[in-house]
């Protein structure tokens, strides 16, 4: 039998909680101080504008793209490589006064006009400034709705202390993520709200699974301590942890090289999410729970008094 | 003990499976170019068409793989794309304005799979190509109109009457009517209270004024009225421009999402989809004079309107008839072979335009062209601002009494056409905005398909392979029962109607790939703890699947809520990978435990054993 982690030995996980605690604070302080110094990089569904994704027969050249836009009266347009020489992004902010979903065409027309005739169209993206709002504005209540959905059925299957943990969890993890999309200045679109979400999922499911290890070790073990029943539930489904882990992260790594490019940022997402979610449903949630002093009596099944209990049994 | 499933649990399993597979099956078929061919109100297609079709093909040259007369329409199926852009070509050529020709792909799944409704997983337009709209509605101006009819209304029913008004105007969903004297007033009072539907009348003796104001449920219904009826609009539109299989639905309260698979030109999409042009007739003001309009005295009743040719006409406010009634249009050339615009009326058009020109006959009669253009700015109230562009086209004198069917003149060809396309599909009740547009082009839909196909079949592959190696035996189980969730996946996907395959939609599938393993990861890392606590390995299996089972439920229904709310609040392509995701993670508990259980059971379940391959 292969295994990660031999189980004879439970590994003190517990020991390194003011270590963990340290590492996830600081690292929370700068996700929160690059979020609002360096701000999220929203892509075109948060903030509106126009997108135009075009190939090129051969490699193109940015300086002459962005002179030949210049002189169509574009001079605002960002103009970049996508994946390839070939492929090129060019954005633009909204516009006043000028029809905003007839800009994606104006700026084909005016590079075919000027660059070459052969040039495909691959994709048009415009959205109004007001679609944008509401788009952060979704995702927010999106976030939102989901964390306080998880945090009720937590709190119904579990136990207060437990369910603050998970959050805790969650939070942390969600935090991180967008903190690392902002320190690198990576896009923030809907598919990475989506990928955010599934982090959340993910970090949930992995969580869940110690915190239903901890409830049954504290049941079976009545005379551990609970940093000893922690300590065991830990240790008991490390190896599940690591595998599950391996497993997303490796068809995670499949979607990242092969997925192609417009599933890059999601692809990133739900790397790093997947990543810290592990660590966090290891070292996070235990230790809030912990630290909120959960113990066995709060996790004993409530008695039901069922019908004839105060009878013999008939053998 | 033994570990046994009763045959029934076992044939529920490969029922279920079995039945997945055959409906996934439609989508290793492919889809071939394909020419879908429709009439429009005026016409039918029935077996003549089909003969026609089958003789244009062959007068091109071109032989088609099958030529199908169902539902009304005519699919032609061909062997290359560039036949069917010919193809295309030749038959609007040939069967003229009445017929709408779209380019399609038709799913070539084989009759017997078609019968039992079996189709292909629906592609969004991120994998198809297409465009993909999002239009708001200018409620303002919607309501103005609707007023403004309703004020015609009431005027002429008080001239009728013989009750006399000073003014009649619109105010804030309100009509408000100034009598002339306290007697007309106690007339109007009694003659509007009750009168129309919907509206609530209040009086003020002192300024003899009678105000009808709109009720909230009128308010309510003339706004879904107005969002219905522009999508009943669009639709004739979006035919006009022959798309196959269109999406037009009616989004939150005003507004109108458009989905055209397969649409290249977004330019012309954009123009006849959004245009807000419409004609409307009026009689020319002649008994006062235009300069002194000019020079800011507009006569009572008139407007002062820009010409197209010529300098600014006068004409009298009373619309005889707007753009509604009218049926049907073409363009055709006079004997100078000028453009114009033959244009059929409905009968109330018919009988309206019949009236007003029969005391007019030697009159002229002006035809304005109206349209309204984004200004791109918003009111305090969030709405979007339009200008309303009018233009007197033509002047012409009544010769006869009009009926139901006559001609414009005045405008280009290029006009004449798009005019007499709009006319036909009807005008838009209210003008609307694009506020998104999403369009893709086709080499960047199937580059899409290929990049997230890649990406399944890598990201399978490597977790089949990391579990067989980790878990021996029991990691093959595990790689059966994730094919077996890919098949179900597939299967429900193509079963749900409602449901859009999305690049998104197919990084669910990778990512439910990932995490459909890990209750087996939990079961199996049990049943090896079990052993190490020295169980017999049938008592560890029991013991294995069953203590597991809680822990998989509940890590799954947490990740199920996140994917509910997902799909609740995402658009398009968020919904698609919401919806593999949930449909990913129901089907993998079905074949993670249930599955994985049967075979277990079929292949050690029933025999002692003092080992397992774990």
């Amino acid at each position: 039998m292969r295994q990660f982690i031999k189980t004879k030995e439970r590994i003190g996980f517990m020991r390194f909680r003011g270590v963990f605690a340290l590492i996830s604070g600081l690292l929370l302080i700068a996700s929160i101080v690059s979020l609002s110094v360096n701000k999220l990089n929203f892509g075109l569904d948060f903030t509106g504008g126009t997108l135009i994704e075009v190939g090129f027969p051969q490699a193109a050249e940015l300086d002459q793209v962005r002179s030949t836009l210049e002189a169509g009266g574009f001079d605002d347009a960002v103009v970049q490589n996508y994946g390839t020489q070939q492929d090129l992004l060019i954005r633009l902010a909204p516009r006043e006064g000028v029809k905003a979903e007839e800009l994606g065409t104006q700026i084909l027309t005016t590079l075919r006009e000027g660059i070459d005739n052969s040039i495909e169209m691959r994709r048009i993206e415009f959205v109004g400034p007001n679609v944008g709002d509401e788009f952060v504005e979704q995702g927010g209540l999106a976030m939102l709705t989901a964390l306080i959905c998880i945090l009720i059925y937590i709190a119904m299957r579990f136990e207060w202390r437990l369910a603050v943990g998970a959050v805790s969890a969650l939070a942390h993890d969600v935090i991180l993520t967008l903190g690392l999309f902002s320190a690198l200045g990576l896009e923030f679109d809907l598919t990475v709200l989506a990928a955010l979400l599934a982090v959340i999922g993910y970090s949930i499911n992995d969580t869940v699974v110690v915190s239903d290890r901890v409830r049954e070790t504290f049941r079976k073990y009545a005379k551990l301590t609970p940093t000893q029943v922690i300590n065991r539930a830990l240790t008991d489904t490390m190896s599940r942890t690591l595998i599950t882990s391996l497993t997303t992260i490796l068809v995670l790594l499949a979607l990242f090289f092969v997925g192609g490019q417009l599933i890059h940022g999601f692809a990133t997402a739900l790397l790093f999410g997947v990543f810290v979610g592990t660590y966090s449903s290891i070292f996070v949630a235990s230790s809030v729970a912990l630290s909120l002093g959960v113990s066995r009596d709060d996790l004993m099944p409530t008695e039901v008094e069922k019908e004839g209990a105060d009878q013999d049994p008939l053998q | 003990m033994l570990n046994k499933y009763p045959l029934w649990k076992n044939l529920l399993v490969i029922f279920v499976i079995l039945l997945a597979a055959l409906y996934a099956l439609p989508n290793i078929y492919g889809e071939d170019p394909a020419v879908q061919i429709s009439a429009d109100r005026q016409a039918t297609v029935d077996a003549a068409t089909l003969d026609l079709v089958r003789e244009t093909l062959k007068s091109e040259d071109i032989s088609p793989k099958s030529i199908a007369l169902e539902q009304e329409q005519v699919l032609v199926r061909l062997s290359s794309d560039k036949e069917q852009l010919q193809a295309r070509e030749a038959l609007n050529k040939r069967l003229g304005d009445h017929y709408i020709v779209a380019l399609n792909l038709a799913p070539a799944t084989p009759s017997w799979l078609k019968s039992i409704g079996a189709e292909p997983m629906k592609l969004g337009l991120d994998l198809r190509g297409g465009v993909h709209f999002l239009m708001e509605i200018d409620m303002n101006e919607a309501m103005r109109k609707i007023l403004d009819g309703m004020k015609d209304t009431i005027r002429s029913s008080l001239r009728e009457e013989r009750i006399r008004y000073t003014n009649v105007s619109v105010e804030d969903n309100a009509i408000n009517v100034e009598l002339r004297s306290d007697e007309d007033f106690q007339q109007a009072e009694q003659y509007l209270d009750g009168r129309y539907q919907g509206y609530q009348m209040v009086v003020d003796a002192e300024t003899n004024t009678v105000t009808m104001r709109m009720t909230e449920q009128k308010l309510a219904e003339t706004r879904d009225y107005a969002v219905s009826q522009n999508i009943t609009i669009m639709r004739n539109r979006v035919n006009e421009l022959g798309v196959a299989e269109p999406v037009i639905q009616r989004q939150g309260a005003n507004r109108i999402v458009v989905e055209l698979p397969g649409v290249q030109d977004t330019a012309r999409a954009k123009e006849i989809l959004g245009a807000t042009a419409t004609l409307e007739f009026r009689m020319v003001d002649t008994e006062n004079d235009v300069r002194d309009a000019v020079n800011g005295r507009v006569p009572f009743g008139s407007e002062l309107l820009p010409s197209r040719n010529g300098g600014p006409q006068l004409l009298k406010e009373d619309v005889i008839l707007t753009g509604d009634h009218i049926v049907n249009a073409g363009v055709g050339y006079d004997e100078y072979n000028r453009p114009q615009v033959n244009i059929e009326l409905d009968g109330v058009g018919g009988d309206k335009m019949s009236l007003a020109t029969k005391d007019n006959v030697g009159k002229p009669m002006a035809t304005v062209f109206m349209e309204y253009e984004s200004t791109g700015e918003r009111d305090a109230e969030g709405n979007l601002q339009f200008n309303k562009k009018a233009e007197v086209v033509s002047v012409a004198t009544i010769q006869s009494r009009l009926g139901s069917s006559f001609r414009i003149t005045g405008v280009g060809p290029q006009e004449a056409q798009n005019l007499s396309l709009l006319l036909r599909a009807g005008a838009l009740i209210a003008p609307i905005q694009i506020v998104e547009e999403r369009t893709v082009g086709p080499s960047l839909g199937q580059q899409n398909i290929d990049a997230g196909t890649q990406a399944i079949i890598w990201g399978l592959v490597l977790v089949l392979l990391f579990m067989v190696i980790y878990y021996r035996k029991f990691g093959l189980v595990a790689d059966m029962a994730l094919a077996a969730n890919i098949v179900l996946i597939i299967g429900v996907m193509s079963m749900i109607p409602g449901a859009t395959l999305t690049l998104p939609g197919m990084a669910g599938i990778v990512l439910t790939v990932g995490m459909a393993v890990d209750a087996n990861v939990l079961i199996f890392e049990r049943i090896r703890e079990e052993i190490r606590a020295k169980r017999s390995p049938q008592q560890a299996i029991h013991h294995g699947y069953d203590s597991a089972l809680s822990t998989i439920a509940d890590a799954n229904i947490t990740t199920l809520i996140a994917a509910i709310i997902l799909f609740a609040v995402g658009n398009g392509p968020v919904k698609g990978f919401a919806i593999t995701l949930a449909i990913g993670i129901i089907t993998s508990m079905f074949t993670a435990i249930v599955g994985t259980r049967a075979i277990v059971n079929s292949v050690w379940g029933g025999k002692r054993l003092s080992k397992l391959s774990i």
